[in-house]
C-alpha cells in the first residue's frame, strides 16, 4: 500500500513559483541598471580575466540604454519581491516548516559527505530530515541573501534617509558591490538548484506542483525513541 | 556548549542521535493508505491542474508583462513611482545627513554632462535670475525686467520664458556674501558611480531665508512645495521638492576641490546636494524660480524619475 506525503503545503508553492518571475525581473531590471556603470570584475594578479559583462552578452539581451526603464521596473517589482520574501519566512515561522530548513548543528560536516555522495564518490548518505544538510544550507543562505539584498538595496536607494544602513555595509560603494555580489549569487543557486531537481527526478519536481509524493505506507508508529527508523527509511529513497 | 551533556562525548556522524529530524520535531502529513494506482490518479490530477493554472499565469502575466515591459509600460509605474516618492518625503522627515568624507579623499569629479552649456557663456556678465519671491520689489536687486546683457538663449527652448517675471537680480558677490559652507560628499550619479568631492558655497536654506519665497496659495503662510532651476540658455532644467531644496547639504556651489568652479563643472554656480542624483545638481544656473506647480525636469522627461531622491 502507499500513502501520499505532503511535502510543499499550497501556500509555499505559490510563494516558490510567484518568487521565480519576482526575482528573475528584479534580476533583469538590475542588469538594466547595472550596465550604466558596469564596473565590476574579477582580477587574478592584476589581470583581468572576466568582466561583469562582456559587451556581447549586452547586445545579446537588448540590454543597453535602458537605465530608466530599469530603475522604474526595479523600484516597482522590489516590493513585491520583499512582500513575497516576508510573507514565505513568516509562513514556515507560524507552521514550524522552519524545523526542516535550518541549519543545525553538523549541518557543515553532513553537508560535506552529501556532497561527495552526490558527485558519486561516496555511496553512503547521513541521515536526514525533510531535507538534507547541503539543501539545509542552501534554503537557509538563500533567504539570508534575500535579507541582505533588502537590506543592501535599501542602503544604495536611500543613502542619505537610511545613511546609517549605508555606513554599516561599509559605504555607498561597498553596498552596491554586495548587493550585485548577492545577486551573482543566486544565479549560481539558481543553476545549482536547476541541476539537483533534474537529477532528483519527477516524483520530486512534481511535488512543488502537486504538493505530494508517494510514499510506502509507514509501519505503526512506534514508541517515541524508535521513531528514528522512519526517517532513516526515508533517507534512503 | 561546554557544559553540554554531550560535549565529551559528541555524537558520531550517521548515528542515530544525529539525526536532525527527530532533533527538531519535524512534522510529516501522511494521507490515509491507497493503492499505488489510486495515488497517481490522485497526483496526475493535482499536477494537471498545477501546470493549467501555471500556463494560464504565464499567458496573461507574458500579455500584461509586455505592456509594461515596454519602455514607457503603462500608468501602474506612475502610480508606483508616486507610491515611492510619498514613502521618500517620509523618510524625509528623518532628518538625516549623508557621511563627510576627509578632506584628502576628494577626487575630479567626471564631467557627465555638457546639456545647458552652451558656447558663448560669459561668466562675468552672468546674473542670477530669481522669482516668486516675498516682496521682491522691497530688495534693492529688484529688477522689474530680468533679461541682462550677455546672455546666450537657446531659441528653440520655449519651455520657460526668454525673460521671467519681475524679480531679483543678483551676483555671485551677493551669494558669496552668505554664510560659506564646506563640505566633502560623495556625488552620486543616477548611473552608479559616484565621487568624493570638496565643495564650498552657501546653503540654499540661508539663500532662502535671506530671499524669501513667497508663501503658497494653499494658505497658512507655508512654503511654496517646488523650486525650478534652469540654466541660462534653458537648455536645462530640474525641478526639486522644497524640502530636499532646504536640506542642510543642499548647497549654491561656487568652489570644488579648492578652486572656483570651472565652466564644465558648472560655474560660476550650480547646486550641490547629497538629497539627488547628480541629474537633479544642476550646473551653471541661471534662474531659480519659487513654484506651486511641479517644474519641468530635463530627465524625467527622458523617463527617470522625477523626484529621484536619495
Amino acid at each position: 500500500m502507499k500513502q501520499l506525503e505532503n511535502k510543499h503545503p499550497l501556500a509555499v508553492r505559490w510563494l516558490h513559483w510567484i518568487n521565480f518571475p519576482l526575482l528573475t525581473l528584479m534580476i533583469w531590471s538590475g542588469l538594466l541598471i547595472y550596465w550604466a556603470n558596469a564596473v565590476y570584475r574579477i582580477e587574478i594578479f592584476g589581470r583581468e580575466i572576466f568582466h561583469f559583462f562582456p559587451q556581447k552578452f549586452y547586445e545579446a539581451l537588448g540590454i543597453p540604454f535602458q537605465l530608466a526603464h530599469g530603475m522604474t521596473l526595479h523600484f516597482f517589482f522590489m516590493w513585491f519581491f520583499a512582500l513575497n520574501g516576508v510573507l514565505y519566512v513568516a509562513y514556515t515561522v507560524f507552521t514550524g516548516e522552519w524545523r526542516a530548513l535550518v541549519l543545525v548543528p553538523g549541518s557543515f560536516k553532513r553537508a560535506w559527505l552529501v556532497t561527495l555522495h552526490d558527485l558519486h564518490l561516496t555511496k553512503t548518505l547521513p541521515p536526514q530530515g525533510k531535507y538534507n544538510d547541503a539543501q539545509r544550507i542552501a534554503y537557509t543562505t538563500v533567504i539570508v541573501m534575500g535579507f541582505g539584498s533588502l537590506l543592501t538595496g535599501l542602503a544604495i536607494y536611500k543613502p542619505l534617509q537610511l545613511a546609517w544602513l549605508t555606513s554599516l555595509l561599509g559605504g555607498y560603494e561597498w553596498a552596491r558591490a554586495e548587493h550585485f555580489i548577492l545577486t551573482i549569487g543566486y544565479v549560481l543557486f539558481f543553476l545549482v538548484h536547476l541541476a539537483q531537481v533534474i537529477r532528483a527526478g519527477w516524483s520530486n519536481f512534481r511535488s512543488m506542483i502537486a504538493g505530494d509524493e508517494i510514499v510506502e505506507v509507514a509501519p505503526p508508529a512506534p514508541p517515541a525513541p524508535a521513531a528514528v527508523s522512519v526517517i532513516e527509511g526515508e533517507s534512503n529513497r | 556548549m561546554s557544559n553540554h551533556p554531550d560535549a565529551k562525548n559528541p555524537p558520531r556522524s550517521g548515528s542515530p542521535s544525529d539525526n536532525t529530524a527527530q532533533n527538531l520535531r519535524e512534522k510529516r502529513r501522511l494521507s490515509a493508505p491507497m493503492t499505488d494506482e489510486q495515488a497517481r490518479a490522485v497526483l496526475a490530477r493535482r499536477s494537471r491542474r498545477g501546470f493549467v493554472v501555471a500556463a494560464s499565469a504565464l499567458i496573461a502575466g507574458g500579455f500584461g508583462l509586455r505592456g509594461l515591459l515596454s519602455p514607457g509600460g503603462g500608468g501602474i509605474f506612475e502610480r508606483s513611482r508616486a507610491f515611492n516618492e510619498q514613502l521618500g518625503r517620509k523618510l524625509f522627515d528623518l532628518d538625516s545627513s549623508a557621511p563627510e568624507f576627509s578632506r584628502d579623499r576628494a577626487e575630479e569629479p567626471r564631467v557627465n554632462g555638457t546639456e545647458g552649456l552652451s558656447d558663448g557663456f560669459d561668466p562675468d556678465r552672468w546674473r542670477l535670475q530669481v522669482t516668486g519671491l516675498a516682496k521682491a520689489q522691497d530688495f534693492p536687486q529688484f529688477a522689474s525686467d530680468l533679461s541682462y546683457e550677455g546672455v546666450v538663449e537657446n531659441p528653440l527652448a520655449e519651455k520657460f520664458p526668454a525673460t521671467p517675471a519681475a524679480g531679483l537680480l543678483l551676483s555671485l558677490d551677493e551669494i558669496k556674501a552668505l554664510p560659506r559652507v564646506e563640505m566633502t560628499t560623495e556625488l552620486k550619479c543616477i548611473e552608479g558611480w559616484s565621487t568624493v568631492v570638496h565643495w564650498a558655497g552657501a546653503r540654499f536654506s540661508d539663500f532662502a531665508a535671506k530671499f524669501p519665497p513667497q508663501a503658497g496659495t494653499d494658505g497658512g503662510g507655508k512654503l511654496p512645495p517646488y523650486v525650478s532651476i534652469v540654466t541660462p540658455d534653458r537648455g536645462y532644467y530640474v525641478g526639486l521638492d522644497m524640502p530636499s531644496i532646504l536640506h542642510p547639504q543642499t548647497l549654491l556651489c561656487y568652489e570644488m576641490n579648492g578652486a572656483a568652479l570651472t565652466l564644465p563643472h558648472g560655474g560660476p554656480l550650480r547646486l550641490v546636494t547629497t538629497a539627488k542624483y547628480g541629474i537633479k545638481q544642476i550646473k551653471r544656473i541661471g534662474r531659480i524660480a519659487y513654484t506651486e506647480t511641479r517644474p519641468p525636469d530635463y530627465w524625467a522627461e527622458q523617463g527617470y524619475d522625477w523626484y529621484s531622491g536619495l
